[in-house]
């Protein structure tokens, strides 16, 4: 084991935190208020079209971190490792792990490892725990939407969901289905260095724009409106979605969040967003209403290509494919 | 998307809307066969576009809910059983039987796996020949032949360890079955796209003439829909009752009939039981002599035991109303308080294809306030 940590673990990850190996990583203090999040990968398959579990699990943190105006700077790694799992493999995880937090800016500064028999796990599981600095006068949160705050979407929809889907079933789709997997928080430190006035973000994780939104109009409590001729989605997306009848809107993406903003900040945000390749496609795709004044009302309402309109709701499990 | 985007364009549905406020002039009733049509209807507000006078219901097409409850008991013992590897389409693992559905089966440890194709069984049967695999197969015409060709490529393959529990319905007699009731308000039909894809449109014209109910073959997309509420209602105005093709891209007169061969091979007509309606003479399949060997029921039959209680569905729901076009979901008084995705009475709330699903998911505002 220990010649494991020394040979794979510390040589890809290596910086003066991690490298005491002691009980704790001492880290110094930060100017600000510390954010801290833990999130766990367990992704089959373990490599995508875009991605793979070691880069999704530095995204996926430090992410989490962003959408709280957070600047990410250390994540622990955990990582479960099945009995029979080729070293290759684990290298190849931990290469894809180091690579991404160094370009992210991140340091790995602690972490664990723990072997189970095999058919106890999944060839690899990694936990990862982020911590990051919220600059003193970012304020980002369910409790700032504002009736008449613009929806932005940071770019198309579905992609992650669908490229990990279609890996793991064999699904063969003409089209370039690649995982968003990205990290997010240089183009929202990027906005708020321009003064846009954030009033709440969320990445759109497991479950879509749909979730997210449910899960913001209840924390509100707010309405909001979107409309479906405004929504960012890919042709590749679309047509895999629309064979196993899913829908995109539930899908999960790895590198795209909604924001909310008020109006007279949304050309500036645009204009911003548009310069980030991770955001290149953001659009505007709502608004928030008024505040529910009851507590059955409708919160999310999908506004359709013919006028009509339908609610958004929050599935009940996950999407399963249909018969035909 | 090509094929796709046309039949969604928002001027067309407009045009479309018009011309049938137009042509209307008396009230009439129109069911549109199948689920996946339902779930266009309201999942875009299409029946909110039509003129007061036509009343969209909604018929039995949804394989899923018409499957007999004692047939998913069937799948949920096989899948306990610990040599079974029980494979199923995704829709079906939320469907309720007596006590259980396979998706609580499965969290306690049963191997159930969510396949793609009937074919993908075959792969699971060879790639684990020490276990026995268990296809639950549903599905109208559409699905049958995919079926099929899964059954004569294990036979090809010579597997000893692949079975199916069939659970195939067919169409026309279950239209058949609606429109003899005394209860039948049904004056036209939008018929189901992709099962005439398969079959044809030929075993309508009988009916049609039958019972003088005009009837259109029509797709599942918003342009399709209206075209063929428009098609049904020309036709009702008029005094006719023919069978007309709107999704003429897809569908011939006499539909694939390679694939109907197939399915005549392999599968024979039986009397089925359709959840919640009751028992219709040759709206099911079942295997013929020659693939006997692959019928889980026969292969399995000391195995399973089921419980008495397993033949009642539940009394509070009203799917078997529904799935006849007597009743909307939103008619129901158990629909979004005792009956929810969460805590299904019946198939129809779970299934993507299923009636009270689609109010439920696109029409909240339906659920009776208390």
């Amino acid at each position: 084991m220990q010649q494991l940590i020394q040979e794979i673990f510390l040589e890809a990850f290596s910086n003066s935190y991690l490298n005491t190996l002691q009980d704790s990583a001492v880290l110094p203090a930060q100017d600000g208020r510390l954010a801290m999040t833990t999130d766990s990968y367990v992704v089959q398959p373990l490599f995508f079209p875009g991605g793979d579990i070691g880069s999704l699990a530095v995204h996926g943190t430090i992410n989490d971190l962003a959408m709280m105006g957070g600047n990410p700077r250390y994540l622990s790694a955990g990582f479960i490792l099945e009995e029979g799992l080729p070293i290759t493999t684990l290298k190849q995880v931990v290469s894809s792990m180091a690579k991404t937090a160094q370009d992210c800016g991140v340091q790995i500064v602690c972490g664990d490892t723990k072997v189970v028999d095999r058919g106890k796990g999944d060839q690899i599981f990694i936990n990862t725990t982020g911590l990051g600095v919220i600059p003193q006068s970012v304020d980002i949160g369910p409790h700032r939407l504002t009736p008449g705050d613009r929806i932005i979407v940071s770019g198309d929809l579905g992609a992650h969901g669908m490229a990990v889907l279609s890996q793991r079933q064999g699904l063969e789709f003409s089209g370039n289905l690649r995982s968003d997997s990205a990290p997010l928080h240089t183009v929202i430190a990027d906005l708020l260095n321009h003064h846009i006035t954030i009033h709440c973000l969320r990445d759109l994780t497991r479950g879509g724009l749909a979730s997210a939104l449910n899960e913001l109009a209840t924390a509100g409590p707010r309405t909001m409106t979107i409309e479906e001729s405004r929504i960012p989605i890919g042709e590749p997306v679309r047509g895999a979605c629309e064979i196993l009848g899913l829908d995109p809107l539930y899908v999960a993406n790895e590198g795209r969040f909604v924001m909310f903003l008020p109006p007279e900040d949304v050309d500036k945000a645009l204009s911003l967003l548009h310069q980030h390749a991770v955001s290149q496609e953001a659009a505007v795709i709502g608004e928030i209403g008024v505040t529910p004044s009851t507590p059955n009302q409708t919160l999310v309402t999908l506004q359709t290509r013919y006028g009509t309109h339908r609610i958004l709701d929050l599935l009940s499990g996950e999407q399963l494919p249909r018969i035909c | 998307m090509k094929y796709v985007d046309e039949y969604r364009d928002p001027k067309a549905v407009e045009t479309l809307s018009k011309e049938i406020h137009h042509i209307t002039r008396h009230p009439w009733t129109i069911m549109e066969v199948c689920g996946g049509q339902t779930h266009s209807i309201v999942k875009y507000g299409l029946d909110r576009l039509l003129p007061p006078e036509v009343t969209l219901i909604h018929g039995p097409g949804c394989p899923v809910c018409v499957t007999p409850i004692e047939l998913i008991d069937t799948a949920c013992e096989l899948a306990k059983l610990p040599e079974v590897i029980l494979c199923s389409f995704g829709d079906m693992l939320r469907v309720p039987g007596t006590h259980e559905d396979l998706l609580r089966v499965k969290a306690q440890g049963g191997d159930v796996r969510i396949i793609y194709s009937p074919l993908d069984a075959v792969a699971i049967a060879q790639a684990n020949p020490s276990s026995q695999i268990v296809i639950f197969a549903v599905g109208f015409e559409t699905t049958a032949p995919a079926q099929a060709m899964a059954i004569i490529q294990a036979q090809r393959l010579k597997l000893q360890n692949f079975f199916v529990l069939v659970a195939h319905v067919l169409v026309p007699p279950a239209m058949e079955a609606l429109l003899s009731s005394p209860e039948n308000r049904i004056q036209g039909f939008l018929a189901a796209g992709h099962v005439c894809t398969i079959m044809g449109y030929e075993m309508y014209e009988p009916i049609t003439q039958k019972y003088h109910v005009p009837l259109v073959v029509t797709g599942f997309e918003p342009v399709d829909i209206l075209e063929g509420v428009k098609m049904v209602v020309h036709q009702l105005e008029e005094g006719c009752a023919i069978v007309e093709n709107q999704y003429a891209r897809s569908v011939h007169r006499c539909g694939n009939v390679e694939a109907q061969r197939i399915i005549d091979d392999v599968f024979e007509p039986a009397s089925r039981n359709w959840r919640g309606i009751g028992s219709i003479p040759n709206s099911g399949l079942k295997l013929r002599p020659a693939f006997a060997r692959f019928d889980a029921l026969q292969h399995f039959h000391d195995r399973i035991h089921l419980t008495e209680a397993t033949t009642s569905p539940s009394s509070q729901c009203e799917s078997g109303r529904i799935l006849q076009g007597l009743m909307k979901p939103s008619d129901c008084s158990a629909f979004g308080t005792r009956c929810t995705p969460d805590h299904p009475l019946g198939a129809p709330m779970v299934s993507s294809e299923g009636a009270c699903a689609a109010y439920y998911r696109y029409r909240p505002e339906s659920i009776a306030k208390i």
